[in-house]
């Protein structure tokens, strides 16, 4: 623990830049949430060479937009002016679905998907199995797929409005 | 050099089987989609399957940084007999229930090991196996949700799923075939043994199958072995000749 750091953290006024051109780049499956809303912006680093070093983390394992969403953060951060730069899939830190922030979840709802719940700590199948109705508020509705048309969603049904919802899925 | 406390080799070949697994099992259950018995089941096997291909990729990676060939390469350019799944997972996906039966055994012994694997001295399948065990939930949750429906359903489901259920918990101890290098891997607190996981799994299936009315073939089941040491199952190689079809034309091809 003796030798030099290969990377430090950036100053938070970088950080906050670096976030700020990231919230042009939305989740390909849900174009109105940033990927800083999603909370899967983490570590921002700059190397020993000077590269600029951004955490990508996943939602899923399995999500098939990583690298295009990785791709396009590289580009917006280069036509940015920041360069050059790397950004970085970690799989080895788990994402979840607390760190979506209160903005993502506004622009969830708003999208028509129930955001997800806070989990804090254990997922349990309580927390898999409550959604709240994004169209009538109603808490009175039942998981029918834990599958979605997505990885990252479920299917719900709401019993006081009748309709059939979306959920952005718990994590 | 620090982290490691078991050989590379040991390492390696835990994770080539926990990811031949996922990618094989992955396939087969892709072989759902635009088939399932109802659109939502469709959807769920398809989602699985999209999971399991992640995590294979997940496991192929961390592989990787220990020495295996790229990710890609080592999922699709290996001689059968280098695959490290079992038999279980290539088998043939059968009618509905016999896939639905396949993954609630298959996904009870996952859930069972990424637990132990939270807590391996391997850090980073630690940290992995944290991630892994959240999303796997899911899987959890649709398995025995289904499995549980169908037994109390009508006497057709219950008999169909009670004939699947025989027909595959042999096949499922192949899961835990022990290999050259499970003791090592066990003292260097990698992963527990074969047969804890083994146990485990068994005490759990049982008290949930039998909870529901069905009758588990513990006693009289000979495991499905081999696939962990070379020996694949017939189905392994028109398997793999089918997943491979495409890359096999132009290897260099970039995509």
């Amino acid at each position: 623990m003796v030798t030099a750091p290969s990377r430090v953290p950036l100053p938070e006024a970088e950080a906050d830049a670096i976030r700020g051109v990231l919230q042009a780049v939305k989740d390909p499956e849900i174009p109105v949430v940033s990927l800083v809303e999603l909370g899967v912006i983490d570590g921002m680093y700059r190397t020993a060479e000077g590269t600029t070093l951004v955490e990508l983390i996943p939602t899923f394992a399995g999500c098939p937009a990583i690298e295009f969403m990785r791709l396009h953060c590289e580009a917006e951060l280069a036509q940015a002016g920041i360069a050059p730069v790397t950004v970085q899939v970690v799989k080895t830190r788990p994402w979840t679905s607390d760190r979506i922030t209160p903005r993502g979840r506004q622009l969830l709802k708003e999208f028509g998907l129930s955001p997800p719940p806070v989990v804090a700590g254990e997922l349990t199948v309580e927390a898999l199995a409550h959604a709240e109705c994004p169209k009538c508020g109603s808490t009175h509705t039942e998981l029918l797929n834990p599958f979605g048309p997505t990885l990252c969603r479920a299917l719900h049904h709401c019993h006081q409005c009748h309709e059939t919802f979306e959920q952005f899925k718990p994590l | 050099m620090s982290t490691q406390t078991a050989p590379a080799d040991a390492l390696l070949d835990l994770l080539t089987r926990l990811a031949d697994d996922d990618l094989l099992l992955g396939h087969r259950n892709s072989e759902w989609t635009g088939m399932g018995p109802l659109l939502e089941e469709d959807i769920a096997f398809a989602s699985m399957a999209q999971d399991q291909i992640g995590h294979a990729l997940a496991f192929y990676e961390l592989a990787h940084a220990l020495g295996a060939p790229a990710p890609d390469d080592y999922a699709f350019l290996r001689e059968p007999n280098a695959y490290k799944a079992c038999h279980f997972v290539v088998a043939p996906i059968g009618d509905y229930a016999f896939s639905l039966v396949r993954h609630y055994l298959y996904d009870t012994a996952k859930a069972l090991r990424l637990q132990a694997l939270t807590r391996s001295t391997y850090a980073p399948l630690a940290e992995l196996a944290q991630k892994l065990a959240r999303e796997h939930k899911y899987h959890q949750l649709h398995g025995r949700t289904w499995v549980q429906q169908l037994a109390q359903g009508s006497d057709e489901s219950r008999l169909r799923l009670q004939s699947a259920l025989s027909e595959a918990y042999p096949m499922a101890l192949g899961l835990f075939e022990p290999t050259p290098f499970t003791e090592a891997l066990a003292q260097a607190g990698v992963q527990p043994t074969e047969r804890s996981l083994e146990t485990q799994w068994r005490t759990e299936t049982e008290s949930f199958l039998s909870g529901i009315g069905l009758s588990v073939p513990t006693a009289d089941a000979t495991p499905y072995l081999g696939g962990r040491r070379g020996y694949p199952s017939e189905y392994l190689l028109p398997l793999v000749l089918e997943m491979t079809e495409v890359i096999r034309q132009d290897p260099q091809a970039v995509w």
